[in-house]
């Protein structure tokens, strides 16, 4: 089952087969000690930048700052859902840690 | 590889989209097939329709371009009319109320909770006294902006009002322009106080004098590539092409096919042409706008006027600051610009507006780009009465600082993009520095832009405070806040704020303005201008003079307001918002 993921008016959420599903100004606490010095950043997503999909895991890579330390920039790919059954479930992004997965293009 | 956006422009765009456009309003909302949602929602923005946030689905956001802010004789009646009829949403404002005007900064005019099937009786109503949407959002030529008073003012170099139209007659609906890489803005101005605002536009024409086979010659140079949005601003660059009056719609026509011929497809955020003309540089621009756009040698460019600005300058140089106020046109009748607080306008107001313009004027409203409004062509015997008029009342052509340097952009009450509330929270803030703050003895103009985001639609980088929607936490609590910015501002040098300090928690931001502007008059040198202190002072220093602090200001707004369907709802919770709903406003169920 094909699903279509796109990132939509400039940058602001993620379109997962036509409907909205994760909005920018959510603040999500990143397993991502790379970003900044901070152990787990407390991370304000400003813009969306691409959206892919690993298996059954929908991801994004996003620009935002860390809220304790100030650092902005992009993270590696960051969970945002899950596929089953060709549906988007949600993960409550604000309450639990997202494990960042870092790609070969990032920093 | 092209964006899912080009595709579907490539497939259906421009004017063609009307007719779809119609079908579906014809059919309602929920016939537009679910996986088509996307693609007509984006090119449903040519015509002028934004489809609003999360949680107010099939409820759109409708901008009407006016150009060079005009408002003839006869259309803000009808605006008020569709606005009273077709802009109340399901909830109301707890300021503002049900069914409202905003005039934006872009001197264009934006209604929201409209309703597809409403589409086809308002694009009537609208276009029966010569109003369009048309191109209003999307990727090509929006609404072009200038001096609102161009034709009238007395400090005008060259009248570049019908240079303005005839660009907008001739690149609206216009097939070979309707379909660029990104969003096209373009900014005409003629008058000596550089209202245009051109440094911030993608195309801009500004007023200068050339000698042409000996003869001085009025007209226009050009500048490019200016623009606020995504934490990368730029000023237009200067390309060195002096044009007539008569040259500039060739020549414009010339620089926006170049931008369709060579802007990025393949990636939205490196579209605009700020970012062609960073790889370029003005002299490549230039160079390739000459050998390969345009068929006659262009003349370099003219002595311009740019040391006369003072618009939105920051500076006391004796010129205007904004268009507020009574002022004498060349004609010897009168504008009377009024204090639109944020830009927004309930619709009897509106409708007032328009009966008060009718009675002491020609019937005509001027848009500016301080969200303000301007009744033109009152006689000097009418002014005295016009004055007492209710409307006035609200709407001041003598304001407080405060209130007259606000400008708000439409925040997370609609707006997907923003990350905090604004127009109701620069309300209060306005309402509250007004009752609590003295500002320096002689400081006259003052302005606060409050930005939800990065697209910067407020303006935030050239006011003397700029602050950006953000987040932070408080006590532990994620809560909206704000970053400061300050001593932005236009004129002959323009520059852009300094971000001096994060993330100030929005309950915490009067009482730094406060606290700042005391330590400014505690700092200031003689008559300086804030924009001038700034200027002379260390970013570090700076940031040690903004002291956040808890006032008796208080914020009801400090949640996160993105996470409600609308944000003064009794209910405000995604689960019980209404939409999406039909024509009627009755909610579609999973039965329909």
């Amino acid at each position: 089952m094909s699903v279509s993921l796109r990132v939509l008016d400039d940058g602001a959420w993620v379109s997962v087969n036509d409907a909205r599903e994760v909005s920018v100004s959510e603040l999500w606490r990143l397993d991502d000690p790379s970003f900044c010095g901070c152990e787990l950043p407390d991370f304000v997503v400003e813009n969306i930048l691409d959206v892919g999909a690993d298996g059954r895991t929908i991801s994004a890579r996003v620009y935002g700052q860390c809220i304790a330390c100030g650092q902005t920039g992009v993270p590696g790919w960051v969970p945002v859902g899950r596929l089953r059954e060709g549906e988007f479930v949600d993960i409550d992004r604000e309450r639990v840690v997202l494990p960042v997965r870092r790609g070969d293009d990032d920093e | 590889m092209p964006t899912d956006v080009e595709r579907w422009k490539s497939e259906v765009y421009g004017n063609e989209i009307r007719e779809h456009l119609l079908e579906f309003a014809e059919q309602g909302w929920d016939t537009i097939p679910e996986d088509e949602r996307d693609a007509w929602f984006e090119r449903f923005k040519w015509w002028g329709l934004y489809h609003q946030r999360n949680g107010q689905e099939s409820y759109f956001m409708m901008r009407i371009g006016t150009p060079n802010g005009v408002l003839t004789p006869g259309q803000t009646e009808v605006v008020a009319e569709v606005a009273d009829e077709y802009a109340r949403g399901p909830a109301e404002n707890p300021i503002f109320g049900n069914g409202y005007v905003d005039w934006t900064t872009r001197q264009s005019i934006q209604l929201h909770w409209i309703k597809l099937e409403d589409i086809p009786e308002i694009f009537e109503k609208l276009e029966s006294v010569g109003l369009s949407t048309q191109q209003a959002c999307g990727d090509s030529w929006r609404n072009i902006v200038g001096c609102p008073v161009a034709g009238k003012d007395k400090h005008e170099h060259v009248d570049a009002l019908p240079v303005a139209m005839e660009l907008n007659e001739t690149f609206k609906g216009n097939d070979d322009h309707s379909n660029l890489p990104r969003k096209w803005k373009v900014s005409v101005t003629g008058c000596r106080e550089g209202c245009g605002q051109g440094d911030i536009n993608d195309l801009a024409l500004e007023p200068a004098t050339k000698e042409i086979d000996g003869e001085e010659t009025k007209g226009f140079n050009i500048r490019i590539g200016g623009g606020l949005s995504r934490n990368e601003p730029r000023l237009a660059r200067d390309i060195d092409v002096f044009v007539t009056p008569e040259q500039a719609a060739e020549v414009s026509g010339a620089i926006s096919a170049l931008f369709r011929e060579n802007g990025d497809r393949d990636n939205r955020y490196n579209a605009r042409i700020k970012f062609l003309m960073d790889e370029w540089g003005a002299e490549k621009f230039r160079n390739v706008l000459q050998e390969e756009f345009v068929d006659f040698e262009l003349e370099t460019a003219g002595d311009d006027l740019r040391s006369e600005y003072s618009y939105n300058s920051g500076y006391a140089d004796g010129g205007h600051s904004d268009h507020v106020g009574i002022h004498e046109q060349a004609d010897g009748n009168y504008y009377v610009g009024l204090d639109v607080l944020v830009g927004r306008m309930g619709v009897d107001d509106t409708k007032e507006l328009a009966r008060v313009a009718d009675e002491y004027g020609s019937g005509e409203i001027r848009i500016t780009q301080r969200q303000n409004v301007i009744i033109t062509d009152v006689p000097e015997e009418k002014l005295d009465a016009l004055q007492d008029e209710d409307l006035l009342d609200h709407y001041s052509p003598d304001p407080h600082p405060f209130m007259r340097g606000s400008i708000a952009c439409t925040g997370t009450e609609f707006c997907s993009l923003s990350i905090v509330e604004t127009k109701n929270r620069q309300v209060r803030y306005a309402r509250w520095l007004k009752e609590n703050v003295e500002l320096p003895a002689g400081v006259e103009d003052f302005h606060i832009h409050l930005s939800g985001c990065t697209a910067s639609c407020a303006q935030p980088q050239i006011a003397d405070i700029s602050l950006r929607g953000m987040k932070t936490r408080k006590d532990g609590e994620p809560v909206e806040a704000l970053d400061i910015g300050l001593g932005g501002g236009l004129g002959e040098n323009p520059n852009f704020a300094e971000w001096v300090t994060q993330r100030v928690p929005v309950d915490e931001v009067p009482g730094a303005i406060k606290n700042l502007l005391a330590n400014f008059e505690e700092r200031r040198e003689g008559d300086e201008t804030f924009r001038e202190f700034v200027a002379r002072t260390d970013e570090e220093d700076l940031a040690e003079l903004v002291e956040p602090e808890e006032t008796s200001y208080e914020d009801p707004m400090m949640h996160n307001t993105k996470r409600t369907w609308y944000p003064y709802a009794e209910d405000d919770s995604m689960d019980a918002s209404p939409a999406p709903t039909h024509g009627d406003g009755t909610p579609i169920t999973s039965d329909d």
